[in-house]
């Protein structure tokens, strides 16, 4: 029997443009390698424009650990070398072929596999960035044997695709990689019910996560399951990267391709489309150039995605979902003055949201709906969405004050931003809460390391 | 907004009041800039507006009870609406002073630090005129609020960052600075020019009276009624908005089925006056009935709308019970044990401010050492 958690902290978020249960064709257009995606990756160019790639080949290395590489997500042309704010390797584009071309890699039984070659196969195949290493979230280093490795099989995300239905197919590929993840440290893995399609896997330790959102968040998981105290170090594995470890050991072949939930208020048709990460987030979305305008397309949730103005704007190597969203730039006359606003969703008992059916759906946009303000709720207000024994407003704050030793001790160990994206989206003084957070674990970065 | 009250155009030093004013009616067209892309409706404003919203109950009971005191006092037949409208008279210049003194340094402060200007005020202001003597003069208002504001809000860095709760402290300015107009028997009851109080209208709170006893309370029966159920609907003289138990239980419900406010603290409070009480009268110290401390004088509307502001009440859950329980046995403790001064409240939610750090200090500190010791038995 797993072991069964009811999470009772958390709040689902009603908003529209669920993806139906539908994969779309989309057109192929270029794919990219984006070294931003990687926490911790210093990355060092291994092709120049023009260099024809395999998918599977490698494209960037890691200054630190030359052995880690990022490899091209599909064969083709590099067509192009984008760089940001001094000279920053921001994407690797690669203009599809059209042949399909792949590198091989040797074909490997996971249940004869030991831990060295595990690590070797993940490695050489550029599949090791799928690994993510918490405290901080950061690539993992190849040089550490974790404590454990977390899975979360679902996501409780705002509109999150439905890892039933996107990797349901995918479950022996999932088995092969957890058989083979299981030979480096523990496996615990993560499902949102018992009669989950993936609540059968073996070789891992099963635990079902009942509750709303940030249920069904690894770092949620970790800490009911196993907190990380100071000098722990576990990994996590998103599912899309089980699937593609599975595929490399099971058939020798590196396949990143994911299908991908388009939802979102202001998507057009919210459908799956099957995507290859790097690729461009209006072309996801089925918007072209005016299409755009006054969007904004956010890979990832609508809590802690990217957006596509931000950066690359491309589809990011963990992302499974794009999320189109209409920029909220309207004024609205005495909004917060009205005793109703039926249009609006608050979690705040100060409106009436959550007497007007559970199944009231709105259309949210981006707007902030206040402005900037200095903390003024304690922090109750905001634990309340928090399922960890932290307190949230210690730890922002501590964050704030750059104070290595509070931090520490308000638990900034077992967080990345997104465990905190719903304080940050409750919060009635509209601080960047996920921002401080990130700021403060670079901050620890740099102290600690 | 137009250039001119940009940075760098000739109005900017209007910049704060431009956008609070437009943001007071619009909500502004800003979208998300980092992290999560959509936010909640709700903001500081809304979440101000009703706790103003609570006090307004206490607020138009208040200004009607002045008019009914006065009547009392002089001799008149009371009528409801000549008397509302005497009270409300009376009051009104207690908020154009509250509101134009502690606006204009909010202003200029958020002006000053280049921020928005913080709907903290609103409440603020709404509550000082409701703490304080009807007759208190108008420039020693405008004086308390003046220091409360900016000593204690502004140079901690606006709201959110004081230590202490500003209306509170512009009430224990004026309580320091001029004992005289509010202690005693003259100030809790407005009369006209040249009115006088009649035979047997003394003037006294309830609570003033608290020291020589029960039967002194219900010896003044007569003239104002002081027996338990006056008290609780608050026809007795007293600070504007803090007689009458039933107001004050009305905002009580609005805080706490919002959210607002924290029922733990409010409990707590409670339990701990009642606490002391009962003791007090165990050993013989008061014969006053526990429960009549509940609602006398400040108690209530300290418990409700004092005690339990977010910024400088206790964070932490634990932190709520005993910060409550705190305030409560103190305010009881300074009543029993100072008559000549027998509004313990203000001093006990004031003293529980202080210790509201220390309480989750200890609190967090005790969290923090549990999950460590669970951490090194793993």
């Amino acid at each position: 029997m797993p072991d069964i958690y009811n999470i009772k902290r958390g709040l689902d978020i009603p908003v529209n443009g669920n993806a139906p249960l539908s994969v779309k064709k989309m057109a192929g257009g270029p794919a990219a390698v984006c070294p931003g995606d990687f926490k911790g990756l210093v990355p060092r160019l291994l092709v120049k424009e023009g260099d024809r790639v395999l998918a599977g080949s490698p494209v960037v290395s890691d200054k630190n650990h030359p052995e880690l590489l990022l490899t091209a997500p599909s064969s083709g042309t590099v067509s192009d070398i984008v760089r940001g704010e001094r000279r920053k390797l921001l994407a690797i584009v690669i203009e599809p072929d059209g042949l399909d071309g792949k590198a091989e890699f040797p074909k490997r039984d996971p249940s004869s596999l030991n831990d060295s070659l595990v690590r070797e196969a993940l490695l050489e195949s550029g599949l090791w960035p799928f690994l993510v290493q918490r405290p901080y979230g950061t690539i993992a280093d190849p040089s550490v044997t974790p404590k454990a490795i977390f899975i979360s099989m679902f996501s409780t995300a705002p509109l999150a695709a439905d890892t039933e239905f996107t990797l349901g197919p995918d479950l022996i590929y999932i088995q092969a990689a957890v058989t083979a993840l299981g030979k480096t440290a523990p496996v615990h893995l993560s499902v949102k019910s018992e009669d989950s399609a993936f609540a059968g896997i073996k070789g891992a330790c099963i635990h079902v996560f009942k509750g709303k959102h940030p249920a069904g968040n690894v770092g949620v998981q970790i800490s009911h399951v196993s907190p990380i105290c100071k000098g722990d170090i576990v990994w996590t594995v998103s599912p899309e990267g089980l699937a593609a470890i599975g595929k490399l050991l099971l058939e020798g072949r590196y396949d990143i391709q994911r299908k991908v939930a388009v939802c979102g208020p202001a998507a057009e048709h919210p459908a799956y489309v099957e995507a290859l990460p790097g690729a461009s987030l209006t072309q996801i979305a089925g918007l072209s150039g005016s299409a755009a305008e006054g969007l904004r397309i956010v890979s990832g949730d609508l809590l802690s995605g990217t957006s596509h103005q931000a950066a690359t704007g491309r589809l990011g190597f963990f992302h499974n979902q794009v999320t189109v969203l209409k920029e909220g730039t309207r004024k609205e006359l005495l909004g917060w003055m009205r005793p109703l606003r039926l249009n609006q969703f608050s979690a705040d008992r100060t409106y009436f949201s959550w007497c007007l059916g559970k199944g009231r759906r709105y259309d949210m946009d981006t707007n902030l709906h206040g402005g900037p303000r200095a903390f003024v709720m304690p922090d109750s207000y905001y634990s309340k969405v928090l399922p960890m024994d932290i307190y949230p407003v210690y730890l922002v704050k501590a964050c704030l004050a750059g104070d290595i030793d509070k931090m520490e001790k308000f638990g900034i160990y077992e967080v990345l931003p997104e465990d905190l994206a719903l304080c940050e989206f409750i919060d009635p003084s509209k601080n960047c809460i996920q921002d401080i957070v990130a700021k403060g674990i670079d901050l620890m970065l740099k102290e600690m390391t | 907004m137009d250039p001119k009250f940009e940075k760098g155009g000739k109005f900017w030093w209007l910049h704060s009041t431009i956008d609070a004013f437009e943001s007071f009616l619009n909500v502004p067209g800003t979208v998300t800039e980092k992290g999560a892309h959509v936010r909640d409706a709700v903001d500081l404003k809304r979440i101000m507006i009703v706790a103003l919203l609570a006090a307004v109950p206490a607020a138009l009971f208040g200004m009607w009870n002045v008019g009914y005191q006065h009547s009392l006092a002089t001799g008149t037949a009371p009528s409801f609406w000549p008397d509302f409208w005497f009270g409300f008279l009376k009051v009104l210049p207690l908020y154009v002073v509250s509101y134009a003194v502690g606006l204009f340094i909010e202003f200029a402060s958020a002006q000053i630090r280049g921020e928005e200007v913080n709907e903290g005020y609103l409440v603020t202001g709404f509550f000082i005129p409701l703490i304080m003597p009807v007759d208190v003069p108008l420039w020693m208002l405008a004086i308390a609020v003046a220091f409360a504001v900016f000593f204690v809000k502004e140079v901690f860095g606006g709201t959110g960052m004081n230590i202490w709760n500003p209306a509170l402290v512009a009430r224990a300015f004026i309580f320091f600075s001029y004992p005289a107009s509010m202690t005693g028997t003259g100030t809790w009851i407005a009369l006209r020019k040249g009115e006088a109080l009649i035979d047997g209208a003394t003037g006294a709170t309830p609570l003033s009276l608290i020291g020589d006893g029960l039967s002194s309370l219900e010896g003044t029966g007569i003239q104002y009624g002081t027996g338990f159920w006056d008290l609780f609907l608050g026809t007795v003289p007293g600070s504007v908005g803090e007689t009458s138990v039933i107001a004050i239980l009305l905002g009580a419900f609005i805080l706490i089925w919002t959210g607002i406010a924290s029922w733990k603290i409010m409990i707590s409070s409670v339990a701990g006056a009642l606490l002391v009480g009962l003791l007090a009268n165990a050993a013989g110290l008061s014969d006053i009935p526990a429960y009549y401390h509940l609602v006398m004088g400040g108690f209530a509307f300290g418990t409700v709308f004092m005690a339990t502001d977010p910024v400088t009440s206790a964070q932490t859950e634990t932190g709520k019970w005993i910060y409550g329980f705190l305030i409560g046995t103190l305010c009881i403790l300074i009543r029993l044990f100072n008559p000549g001064y027998a509004e313990g409240m203000m001093l006990a939610i004031l003293l529980g401010n202080t210790f509201a750090p220390l309480i989750d200090h200890v609190v967090t500190e005790r969290h923090i050492s549990r999950k460590l010791k669970r951490a090194r038995n793993r």
